[in-house]
């Protein structure tokens, strides 16, 4: 009998490993930006490009930073649940409009709604490297005293919208 | 007694076939596993001289230069801390561009310029590879402790 | 409505493969006919509904129904028809959903063709097939519903992957995916086998015939991926040991064990409790070949969408079919009596080394391509690396070669018992000649390796060996030659022909490995580069427009001894809707080799860097594994099955009745 249970074992042991692999998907890398103060930058915005924007003006609120693109297929994906959450709460999200053409960009929102309160141009992505973006979309939940809290890679989904981002930032608002 | 000769020859003539495989596995690792680095990594010689890895990060912005016989390209790799300037003959994959994500594999030399041999860039738009995308988190780890001391 | 109706049809198979998974298997343990009777129409009703379903799917994409998400990520409507079609497998939810659709398609096969099994035999198995198709619904209707809709409908899709618009990615998915799955039938004999207590000649003669077609699918499946990788990543290679690649390869090297095994388990009654453990192992590696693509623990260049929620779903469905059938494997193996005896040399014996070889390289196999996900795990994600092509290369060579030596010998040593003096008179001339032939050879072609010479005496000596075991074969017959040839059983010449695919395949890879020529460079119109006894003239690029694309289209023109021969036409496409670029090299194939032109990128105005290559006998490669498969159908078609199964009726008959 022992022997004939020696393939179980190999497969336990595998098994293992493979569910140890699973939680080391390197798609969810904890971001080091977490509980760290939000990157400083200036950058102009998407539909009035003479005015500037800089994450020191939101002190003082929760808001959400959303990086996304036109070119990008996951956003499209996402971007109604964004659209709905403009609708419903009264949080501001900023669009980090990253490596994109402005024109592209505004033609997009106009096409499938614009959820954010504001967007600002990242076309050449160095802000994007100083929030550590390495695929759009990627989402920041920033509290009021501008420290990063949560990091969404990829599109967010419902799960995370109710599961994390929602509670997190009622939680915020009443700190 | 004979019944029990054959299963021994067979049993023996079966480790002796495992034994082999294990060997000609762990030389084949010992010699053929390629190491992954971050270009913080190697500007700090944290590597293996002499021997072929790998290294990941970001393609810079304006750093792809192209040699004059067409061929051979030079372009840095960042983790967005530290840089590694990067030689490469041959033709770039479809989907090399600057500001993304790359991974190559070859060896560095003296002069600090790291050669490679093969340029690896993602079949896929939305992500850059995971070991480039590994490469900036930990860069980005190590400065933010720094500047948190 | 259409994808709704698709949804639905998903539900009611999942509510009918509950049943199936559990009342005939209840039925067959205590008897209950009625019960047992149920697990034929189930499985008709099973697979009308998910064909309902695919065909609901392959609807919204013909019909470009933005209003689905599967749609609009996949496809685009200046996507021609059928690429739109293909686009429905192209997806991660598409393509499971395939998966479920060839399960329930072998599903119908068994109860179709197999209704002369007994009662019992045939209920277990629809049952336990009908359990992996309860998993695989489930993980479509939780986790990747194909069906899920997009509100407001997008005007636009994004378009399928450039890589897989090629026909190569029209059929690759559902060959492979019929070999995936084929091996599930082989699983669900085997557990029935063990549930039954009932493990002989008879459960081996039963499984053969599906266990081979199901081979037959995964070599076809694999041959097209590798000849779609050799014409659309435009790197000229054909095999890259990808863990994607990998998880394909170990559940065929598993599967070609099992289809040697099974034949001794039939004939001679051996290796029982091998041949089961077999089984379950083929298909455990089919389903963690699907795992391990699509829960994106391992990097790859297939980069499909992924998502660690569905790895987690797939993971825990892998525990409970390969843990349970390892379990009951474990339970019930000690009862199985070893079988017909045989000496230490002997065709047994010679197959029983095949099959330990080809599982030690499998195991190999699957060490090389877990090994970095073990280290990732065990150094907590700090230690990356990567295992290359050198490492598969130096770990499989060696292991495959005693393989294919053996290969040689295997089919004229006599069952039972043999003699190494007999079998040296039988094959010493096919041996001298080949070894011969592999020194000769690359005198004439000059150079050459040891590794040349390894692989051209494995090829000579697999066809020479093969000349001897015909020869030997039709002695004892009467008749003109070719009499004697056509008496041969169907299933005998299979087996000949897929010896001389592996013969031919071998060969392929030595030569092309050793004398291919590759350059990239810069050429200017007008500019000329030789290779291969081919001057290669650049005469310059045109815009050119495809249904959803833009090109630089190049021309090559070929010249030998100073005259034209050949235009190849090279293009470096850009796709409207991704944007993404895409190389499509052209190539021209002949039976002694390839000419193959990409372009690299434009240099200035007037140059472009351009790789060229010279590959004599690649399509050898694919001709090998063509050869194999059609010898595994020729297999299929032997008289034998279709006797037995009528025979059978009437041993059935008799047996019951009632």
């Amino acid at each position: 009998m022992s022997r004939f249970l020696l393939p179980f074992g190999v497969f336990l042991v595998l098994l293992g490993f493979l569910f140890v692999g699973l939680k080391l998907n390197p798609r969810e890398v904890p971001s080091p930006l977490i509980g760290k103060p939000v990157p400083e930058f200036t950058l102009p915005q998407l539909h009035e490009p003479a005015k500037a924007f800089s994450p020191q003006s939101m002190r003082g609120r929760v808001w959400l930073l959303n990086v996304w693109a036109s070119w990008c297929v996951s956003c499209r994906d996402e971007h109604p649940l964004l659209v709905d959450f403009a609708k419903n709460h009264q949080v501001a999200i900023v669009g980090l409009n990253y490596k994109d053409k402005p024109d592209d960009a505004q033609a997009w929102l106009a096409q499938l709604g614009d959820p954010y309160t504001l967007s600002v141009s990242d076309l050449e992505g160095r802000v994007g490297i100083d929030f550590g973006v390495y695929g759009v979309p990627e989402t920041f939940v920033i509290d009021k005293q501008g420290v990063i809290r949560y990091k969404q890679i990829g599109a967010v989904t419902v799960d995370a919208l109710q599961g994390k981002i929602l509670p997190l930032i009622r939680e915020l608002d009443q700190g | 007694m004979k019944a029990r000769h054959k299963r021994g020859l067979l049993i023996a003539s079966g480790v002796l076939v495992l034994a082999v495989a294990a060997g000609l596995v762990l030389s084949a690792f010992q010699k053929n596993l390629v190491f992954f680095f971050t270009p913080s990594q190697v500007v700090a010689r944290e590597v293996p001289v002499g021997k072929p890895f790998r290294i990941g990060g970001m393609v810079a912005e304006r750093s792809l230069q192209r040699e004059r016989d067409g061929l051979t390209v030079r372009f840095v790799v960042t983790d967005t801390v530290k840089s590694v300037p990067v030689q490469y003959t041959g033709i770039l994959p479809d989907l090399f561009k600057e500001g993304q994500g790359v991974v190559a594999q070859g060896k560095v030399g003296d002069d600090g310029v790291f050669v490679a041999t093969e340029v690896l860039a993602k079949h896929d738009e939305n992500y850059m590879p995971p070991e480039a995308a590994h490469a900036v988190e930990q860069a980005q780890n190590a400065q933010k402790t720094l500047i948190g001391n | 409505m259409i994808p709704e109706i698709g949804q639905l049809a998903l539900i009611l198979a999942l509510l009918l493969a509950i049943v199936q998974g559990t009342l005939p298997l209840l039925g067959a343990q205590r008897g209950i006919r009625a019960w047992m009777a149920l697990s034929r129409p189930l499985a008709a009703g099973q697979f009308l509904f998910v064909a309902i379903a695919f065909l609901c799917l392959a609807w919204s994409f013909l019909t470009s129904d933005f209003s689905v998400l599967n749609v609009v990520n996949n496809s685009n409507s200046r996507l021609p028809a059928h690429y739109r079609i293909a686009a429905s497998w192209g997806s991660h939810e598409g393509s499971i959903l395939l998966w479920v659709l060839m399960l329930s398609l072998w599903m119908q096969a068994v109860s179709v063709f197999s209704r002369s099994l007994p009662r019992e035999v045939l209920a277990r198995v629809l049952s336990v097939m009908g359990l992996v198709s309860v998993g695989f619904l489930l993980f479509l209707l939780l986790t990747s519903n194909p069906f899920e809709r997009l509100s407001p409908p997008a005007a636009e899709g994004n378009d399928l992957n450039p890589l897989l618009q090629d026909p190569g990615m029209v059929a690759h998915p559902p060959m492979l995916y019929m070999g995936y799955v084929g091996f599930s039938v082989a699983f669900a004999f085997a557990i029935a086998a063990l549930l039954g207590g009932r493990l002989d000649a008879t459960w081996a003669r039963w499984s053969r015939p599906w266990t081979t077609a199901a081979w037959c699918f995964l070599t076809l499946g694999i041959l097209i991926g590798s000849w779609w990788a050799y014409n659309e990543l435009g790197w000229g290679g054909w095999w890259f040991w990808d863990p994607v690649e990998n998880a394909s390869f170990m559940p065929w090297l598993v599967g070609t064990a099992l289809v040697h095994s099974l034949a001794v388990t039939e004939k001679r009654g051996a290796f029982r409790r091998w041949t089961v453990l077999l089984a379950i192992c083929a298909f455990s590696l089919s389903l963690l070949g699907t795992f391990l693509v699509r829960s994106g623990v391992l990097t790859s260049v297939h980069a499909f969408a992924t998502d660690p929620e569905r790895g987690l779903f797939i993971l825990v469905f892998l525990a409970i079919v390969i843990g349970g059938a390892l379990l009951l494997f474990a339970l019930r193996a000690p009862q199985v009596s070893g079988g017909g005896r045989f000496e230490s040399i002997s065709r047994e014996s010679f197959l029983l080394a095949n099959n330990v070889l080809l599982i030690v390289a499998a195991g190999s196999v699957l060490l090389g391509t877990l090994y970095p996900l073990v280290l990732d795990a065990l150094s907590g994600g700090q230690t990356k690396i990567s295992v290359g092509p050198p490492y598969f290369e130096a770990v499989f060579v060696p292991l495959m070669s005693p393989m294919v030596f053996l290969m040689g010998i295997g089919p004229v040593a006599r069952w039972k018992q043999a003699t190494l003096p007999e079998l040296w008179t039988l094959l010493r001339w096919a041996f001298a000649t080949s070894l011969v032939a592999a020194v000769l050879v690359p005198l004439v072609t000059g150079g050459g390796s040891w590794g040349l010479r390894l692989g051209l005496f494995l090829a000579f000596w697999i066809l020479a060996a093969t000349v001897v075991n015909i020869r030997e074969r039709i002695r004892n017959f009467r008749g003109a030659v070719h009499e004697r040839l056509a008496m041969q059983p169907r299933a005998w010449w299979g087996m000949i022909l897929a010896h001389l695919g592996v013969a031919v395949f071998i060969a392929g890879v030595t030569v092309v490995g050793t004398y291919e020529t590759e350059r990239d460079v810069r050429m200017a119109v007008g500019d000329t580069v030789e290779m291969g006894g081919h001057v290669f003239r650049f005469d310059g690029t045109t815009e050119a427009t495809g249904p959803n694309y833009r090109a630089a289209r190049g021309t090559v023109t070929v010249l030998r001894d100073g005259r034209e021969v050949l235009t190849l036409h090279p293009e470096k496409r850009t796709y409207n809707a991704s944007g993404m670029a895409m190389t499509e090299a052209a190539i021209s194939t002949g039976v002694l080799g390839d000419l193959y032109v990409s372009l690299g990128e434009p240099i200035d105005a007037q140059s472009w860097s351009v790789r060229v290559y010279h590959k004599p006998l690649v399509t050898w490669i694919w001709s090998g594994c063509v050869l194999m498969a059609l010898g595994g159908l020729l297999a299929l078609t032997d008289r034998r099955y279709r006797l037995r199964s009528t025979r059978q009726q009437r041993a059935a008959a008799v047996i019951s009745p009632a």
